[in-house]
């Protein structure tokens, strides 16, 4: 069955380009970049272009690139450096729809005495910058907020946080994991401090990282013995993986315009046609700004796994922020934080496109969401009753 | 992605038995929309009202919530109504060839239907399930999701759950907000304790060193591997006379249950040593 891939912000397909830019550096150029040898010195520079290439997306200059394995990696360094950096400030904002890879540190942080304000948005998802004013003080080490949400796709004003966070001192990090390759950003004319990024989620390999930090940041590394990316992550490079993930940035640039272009209209198309063709549909964080690739609508009266395996049955690959597909029994922490409604937080289904994403993909998930939902209505004991009211 | 059997894909995918009886003798409803899922059962009795000749359903759920109503009301057709009272989760989750453990509430979730709808029909108690009426049967323990102390014993007992994880997976107490895990570390507890105590053989006067000798091996074998199921430890510090002392570890340490752990120790000590030991918690 050929599979139509709308889950793109869970992973992507490693671009071809990109793979034909690793393919060598496996049993042909495997060398230790760090070897004085020409075998090693060749991979060092194809690192360097890497980090040229990833620097370039950002806006950054190259040695504020640190590799690493992934975008977890780099926001439990940030926020563990900040906290190194100025431990006489014991104080820690994030925000309630954070990713488990910054709520989970923070909690810890927590259960550790560090004092942890954790935002909240409202039912679009938005952040309220007047309580982010209110929270950030002296105390404040770090304020680590996303610039785009991996569920409802929402954006956040992240320069205007920044500069409310500068106010008081405190360094500003942010995990841009759904952000990089789908909106232009430019680090030389921002606020942020820091930023994590994650390769697998713009069409490199899994296993690869970055963490941008601003020249003049204080830093305190994570991993330590060895001199790697100069002593700020020790431990030898993943050197294809870098690679790939250089390549990758210089493609997302490239394909940054057709992102914010031809992948937004499919994103509204298979949106506006679901609201068009299905009753009881609302758009999670559909009134806030967003990425282009991202869509989550809410079914009510039906539970997300269900449309899930029944979508995959078609070779349709989505996501949902449904409790009974992960495992845990709540509708998932970001839909809870904006408060859908719970007549249709258990039906929640995310898709996530990419430049791969065709309009016969769109046509197809159209063309199939519709009777599903019918169908699962039909099983439900609310669906009829509630529907012939509405 | 979960590892469904055949038999469930087939129970979700082309489900048998959808739909409503309009002039059904006996209707069973629990769950709601917060919980996630909800199951509302029909069942028409023969003319004799002894057998059942049809039974229908609908489901809001997920995919196994919806098999196992598909294979309940299978397994349904041509039972008497105490025929039909004496299907227990295990069974539906047998016809289906197996549910993963996180999905054992689903299973219990057709089960509880069925006795509602009976009790509704001859006009006695409603069992004291999720969402209905609890304060009808026991007190409610978990109040994320509305479920009764009775309830969850019974599951534990039936079920032979020993961990608060698994009773989260077989009836979703304790999968919101976590804060009623230790009264459900509590019930396990007590449900174990009040397993007969026959099956025990209790060994006749025994030399101190044996005695400690076999409260060791309890520990070790019975009581330990339980406490590491939910990220727990003990230390056993010194056993003087019939005084264990007894440090806890990792979770057990400061949770603020393990004074019931402590009694289930003590409990099992008892039943397997001898009946005067006392278990005392230390710092060490």
């Amino acid at each position: 069955m050929k599979e139509i891939y709308a889950d793109n912000n869970a992973t992507t397909r490693v671009d071809e380009a990109v793979f034909e830019e690793m393919r060598p550096y496996f049993c042909e150029l495997y060398g230790n970049p760090s070897s004085m040898h020409f075998f090693g010195g060749q991979v060092q520079r194809k690192i360097n272009e890497a980090r040229n290439r990833t620097a370039a997306l950002l806006g950054a200059h190259p040695e504020e690139i640190i590799f690493n394995a992934c975008g977890t990696e780099g926001n439990n360094t940030a926020i563990r450096s900040a906290l190194e950096a100025f431990p006489e400030r014991r104080h820690i904002i994030t925000t309630r729809v954070e990713h488990p890879a910054v709520l989970t540190p923070c909690r810890n942080l927590a259960k550790k005495g560090y004092r942890v304000t954790e935002l909240s948005v409202d039912g679009e998802g938005r952040l309220s910058l007047d309580e982010l004013r209110a929270a950030v003080d002296e105390d404040t080490a770090i304020v680590s907020i996303m610039y785009a949400n991996n569920e409802t796709g929402v954006v956040f004003p992240i320069e205007e946080i920044g500069a409310i966070v500068k106010e008081k001192g405190a360094l500003f990090h942010t995990d841009a994991v759904q952000a990089v390759g789908k909106i232009p950003l430019n680090m030389a004319e921002s606020t942020v401090d820091m930023l994590s990024l994650s390769g697998h989620k713009l069409h490199a390999s899994k296993g690869v990282g970055a963490l941008y930090v601003r020249k003049g940041v204080p830093f305190r590394p994570f991993m330590v013995g060895g001199h790697q990316e100069r002593s700020r992550r020790a431990g030898t490079e993943n050197t294809a993986g870098i690679i790939a993930l250089g390549k990758a940035c210089e493609l997302a640039g490239q394909y940054l315009e057709d992102e914010n272009s031809r992948v937004r209209a499919m994103r509204d198309r298979l949106e506006a046609e679901i609201l068009r063709l299905i009753p009881n549909v609302r758009v999670n964080g559909g009134a806030a700004q967003r990425l282009p690739n991202t869509c989550s609508v809410a079914f009510e009266y039906v539970e997300g796994e269900a449309i899930l395996l029944l979508m995959s049955e078609k070779g349709i690959c989505a996501s949902s922020g449904s409790a009974c597909t992960s495992g845990s029994l709540e509708p998932s922490h970001v839909l809870r934080a904006m408060g859908v409604p719970f007549t249709c937080a258990h039906g929640s289904i995310r898709f996530s496109l990419s430049r791969y994403t065709t309009d016969q993909d769109i046509d197809t998930i159209i063309r199939e969401i519709v009777p599903i939902i019918q169908h699962l209505r039909e099983l439900s004991p609310f669906g009829r009753e509630f529907l012939a009211k509405g | 992605m979960w590892e469904y059997t055949d038999k469930v894909r087939e129970h979700f995918l082309n489900p048998k038995n959808v739909g409503e009886i309009p002039d059904a003798d006996a209707v069973g409803e629990v769950g709601s929309l917060a919980c996630g899922d909800a199951l509302k059962l029909y069942l028409k009795l023969d003319e004799q009202k002894e057998r059942i000749v049809d039974a229908k359903f609908q489901t809001f759920g997920c995919a196994s919530a919806i098999a196992s109503s598909s294979a309940l009301t299978e397994m349904l057709k041509g039972k008497t109504l105490d025929e039909a009272l004496n299907i227990s989760n295990q069974e539906i989750a047998e016809f289906l060839g197996g549910l993963p453990e996180e999905k054992m509430h689903c299973s219990v979730m057709g089960q509880e239907a069925l006795e509602v709808a009976i009790a509704k029909y001859r006009g006695g108690p409603v069992p004291g399930h999720e969402h209905v009426q609890p304060e009808m049967a026991g007190e409610v323990v978990c109040k994320c999701f509305g479920i009764t102390d009775e309830f969850l014993k019974k599951v534990i007992r039936e079920n032979k759950l020993h961990t608060a994880e698994q009773v989260t997976h077989f009836t979703k107490a304790g999968g919101g907000c976590g804060g009623c895990v230790p009264q459900i570390n509590a019930l396990i507890a007590e449900v174990m304790g009040e397993q007969p105590k026959e099956e025990q053989k209790k060994p006749g006067k025994l030399s101190n060193l044996r005695k400690m000798q076999l409260i060791q091996e309890i520990l070790e074998n019975e009581v330990r591997p339980l406490l590491w199921a939910d990220g727990g430890d003990l230390e056993l510090i010194d056993i003087a006379g019939s005084t264990v002392q007894i440090a806890f570890r990792k979770a057990c340490a400061g949770c603020v249950s393990s004074g019931y752990t402590a009694k289930f120790v003590e409990q099992k000590l008892r039943d397997a040593v001898a009946d005067d030991i006392r278990v005392e918690e230390v710092e060490g």
